[in-house]
């Protein structure tokens, strides 16, 4: 038995352990680091390469392997190998530093939706307070408001990303004191309203003063300047491309102290707390948790870590409006947290990276080659443009994750078993009736 | 049921407990219409006095006078509007105990079939042939038919196998399906050749009623008129209603109806297909938001695949409004946030001197009325006060 155990095992089994895995791993990072670096040039070819490589990611995420070669050969391609890559080609530096973000955003959801179990729909809300808060003081636009007064200098961004932190939370505790009460549905719809009315305040607000400059939105958002170390190290380089950089380092400097945040949280005893409300607020509330004290703290640090990153994506854009706030956005970093599985962690930056990849990668290269193929003659139809049904494709995840998958790809253990135990012993609610015809 | 049995006098009586199942409950709507157009009219005279100095270009409460009625129309069709679709919401969540997300899509799916047919009608050239109330009517069956049976689909596919599982499943689920009708919609729409915005055409309503004409000075009248498309919305609305109401408390299939709403396991006890009667309630309220669909499309003249997210998300408000699974009180609720609507998107502008443009700022105060009736009154206007909502 042991030995034909033993045969059976798959090779993959094996490389999933002992010192094979290490070997496996390195060579892994490496080959497909070299792909990436030797042919830099956006195609389908780099397309593919480029998701192979981030896939070295989620192996590292499973190898079971020591902490400590994860994190150094995590950091080297973090740090090392993907602003390398920028300097070759701006466009994978780009979708990095959005994969950063939604990652984080990403994360942030999933501490209201998937920790303490309040779906909230209006997430984008905060983002939009973080990028509105850093595009109108840096603007010319705070003449506007306050006549006299100048743009802030750009170094205070740094300073900003904090208070964008507090900013965020203190929205985060403003929209949650009136949603206190509801139970989770009604909860949905009215963050998804709250959300709505910070967008339709974000157009409107150019009258009676000009706040947030109507739907025209903000531009020349100001950047921090860039350190001089940097542009030392990345002399001959543009400052455009010197920005794309160091813009995603910051998105990945945000995005690690989220990280640690998170962890340090879910582990916590706030942690545990959140996950007794999650599963039963009345047996909670009878174990001594202060729940109104729990759900504000939910909604104040999800929604903070959207105000840091809304500070940074205005910087990053240099130009803000209101569409980029919209409810497709929210629903979109929802379709993350679940893709992933709500409350777990690595879900959520799975989930992230995925969503953005097909999003901003996937889609448009396979519209691209459809177009190419049409230009050769082959039949398609004018109207297939996978790039534009971005509704249908999140729509489509979010049905089929919740009837096939509802725990999610990488299912957080508490939440897996509590989707397990309904599916076997279905509460007396509603037993399904046999149909007798 | 057994009633042609029984004696005369009985059956009389059976009847007259029918008129009053039916015809009570549009009572209780038609005293919200007058009570809210009352108190608003009175508020917004009120307020238009009070800031009369304010401005010396316009005299303020003459101003406000002259568009009333046009407003109060104005509220009575969004009223309707809002109480057709928010009846779908309202007898799903009742069965289920579920917010059919995708219902506001439902509704836009109604008006595009609408436009579809009306499109094909132009191509071959009956359009115009037709007589406005048979166009009417053939129109809103195509959209109910469409509607009704969509959501019929839809529960079977992404809510019936998740019907036990945490809250959170099947509403996500519904969001998933909201998104995709979406976009299939939009794909049709491309497809077809009727554009993003699709024209919905109609035969010729011909010209607006005039009621009456208000003096504003010895030269000047203004005509007090009321457009046939807002009349035969309202028509066609009140008429569905009446018939709703008596499917629902006069008929045998509206007791199961109300017998699954009040408690699924003992219905079933009682010989009712649980399934077959939450189909069936799908049936109607997508049937009921298709009709709605169609009604707006006649009214509005264009339809686009994202129209029903608003209206979809007002009329939840308003099915809150009224007390959620309550079905009095999902017409009661869209009437009362009809008006209230109507008056913000008419006076706000003109009451603030354009600091502030009505038509945005109405959405504003749909939500605003949902979160404070939530926090204030989580049963509603009409409903029954229930300690579920912890």
């Amino acid at each position: 038995m042991g030995k034909a155990t033993a045969l059976s095992q798959p090779f993959l089994a094996q490389l999933n352990r002992g010192p094979l895995a290490y070997l496996a791993l390195a060579l892994y990072a490496t080959v497909t680091t070299v792909l990436l670096l030797s042919n830099p040039r956006t195609s389908l070819g780099t397309d593919v390469v480029f998701i192979l490589f981030l896939m070295t990611f989620l192996l590292l995420y499973r190898a079971r392997v020591a902490g400590v070669y994860k994190l150094v050969i995590g950091l080297a391609l973090l740090l090392g190998v993907i602003p390398y890559l920028g300097t070759q080609n701006a466009f994978y530096v780009e979708l990095a530093i959005q994969a950063a973000i939604f990652v984080t955003l990403a994360l942030g959801l999933n501490v209201v939706v998937g920790f303490a179990g309040l779906l909230d729909l209006g997430y984008v809300a905060f983002f939009a307070v973080g990028a509105y808060l850093w595009g109108i003081l840096s603007t010319p636009q705070i003449g506007q408001i306050s006549p006299g007064a100048s743009p802030l200098d750009s170094s205070l961004f740094y300073l900003f990303l904090a208070i964008g932190l507090f900013v965020g939370a203190l929205f985060g505790i403003l929209l949650g004191f009136p949603v206190l009460r509801l139970r989770g549905d009604y909860l949905a719809i009215v963050t998804l309203g709250l959300g709505e009315v910070i967008r339709v305040l974000a157009v409107n607000l150019d009258r009676p003063i000009n706040l947030t400059n109507g739907s025209q939105g903000i531009k020349d958002v100001a950047r921090p300047p860039l350190p001089e170390p940097l542009r030392a190290l990345m002399g001959g380089l543009g400052d455009a491309q010197i920005y794309q950089v160091f813009i995603y380092l910051l998105a990945l400097l945000v995005l690690g102290l989220t990280l640690v945040v998170v962890f340090r949280l879910k582990n916590s005893r706030i942690g545990r707390a959140w996950e007794a409300m999650r599963e039963d607020d009345v047996a909670a509330v009878a174990m001594g948790v202060p729940i109104v004290r729990m759900k504000l703290l939910a909604f104040a640090v999800g929604a903070s870590f959207a105000g840091a990153m809304g500070v940074l994506f205005a910087a990053k854009q240099q130009f803000i409006n209101p569409p980029t706030f919209d409810l497709l956005r929210s629903i979109g970093i929802l379709a993350m947290v679940i893709l992933g599985g709500m409350g777990s962690i690595p879900g959520a930056i799975f989930g992230g990276a995925l969503v953005t990849l097909l999003d901003l990668q996937i889609l448009p290269r396979i519209a691209a080659e459809l177009s190419a193929l049409k230009r050769q003659g082959v039949g398609i139809p004018d109207w297939f443009d996978p790039a534009q049904y971005q509704r249908a494709l999140f729509g489509l995840l979010l049905i089929i994750m919740m009837i096939f998958r509802p725990a999610g790809i990488l299912p957080d253990e508490r939440h897996r078993d509590e989707m397990r135990e309904v599916e076997v012993n279905p509460e007396a609610e509603t037993q399904p009736v046999p149909n007798l015809k | 049921m057994a009633v042609a049995a029984l004696p005369v006098s009985t059956s009389r009586r059976a009847i007259q407990t029918t008129l009053a199942s039916v015809f009570g409950p549009l009572g209780q709507v038609f005293v919200f219409v007058i009570g809210s157009a009352v108190v608003l009219s009175l508020v917004t005279i009120l307020v238009a006095f009070v800031l009369r100095g304010t401005r010396t270009d316009v005299d303020l409460v003459q101003s406000a006078l002259v568009i009333l009625p046009q407003v109060i129309i104005d509220g009575l069709v969004r009223g309707f509007l809002f109480a057709t679709i928010a009846l779908g919401y309202t007898m799903v969540y009742g069965v289920l105990e579920f917010i059919n997300f995708a219902h506001g899509e439902i509704f836009m799916v109604g008006a595009f079939a609408g436009a579809a047919l009306s499109s094909v009608l132009a191509s071959s050239g009956a359009l115009n042939a037709l007589p406005v109330p048979v166009f009417v009517v053939v129109a809103v069956i195509v959209g109910m038919t469409v509607s009704g049976l969509l959501a019929v689909g839809i529960e079977r596919v992404a809510y019936r196998p998740l019907r036990n599982a945490p809250r959170l499943v099947p509403l996500i689920s519904a969001i998933g399906v909201s998104l995709l009708l979406q976009d299939a919609v939009r794909l049709f729409a491309s497809v077809s050749g009727l554009g993003f915005n699709a024209r919905f055409q109609t035969p010729n309503f011909g010209p607006a009623i005039r009621l009456a004409e208000i003096p504003v000075s010895e030269t000047r009248n203004i005509p007090l008129v009321l457009d046939v498309r807002a009349l035969t919305f309202i028509i066609a609305a009140v008429l569905m209603l009446i018939a709703l109401n008596y499917l629902v408390n006069a008929t045998k299939l509206g007791t199961a109806i109300r017998a699954v709403a009040q408690d699924r396991p003992t219905a079933s006890l009682m010989g009712i297909n649980v399934n077959q009667i939450i189909a069936l309630t799908f049936l109607i309220g997508g049937a009921l938001g298709g009709a709605a669909g169609v009604l707006f499309g006649v009214r509005v003249g264009t339809v686009n695949p994202y129209m029903g997210f608003l209206p979809g998300i007002k009329a939840f408000t308003a099915a809150v409004l009224g007390g959620i699974g309550n079905i009095p009180g999902a017409m009661v609720g869209g009437i009362v946030l009809g008006f209230l609507e109507a008056f913000v998107a008419s006076y706000l502008s003109l009451l603030t001197a354009g600091a502030f443009s009505g038509a945005s700022y109405a959405d504003i105060v749909a939500f605003a009325i949902l979160i404070l009736i939530l926090i204030f009154r989580p049963s509603g206007l009409l409903g029954e006060a229930t300690s579920q909502k912890v």
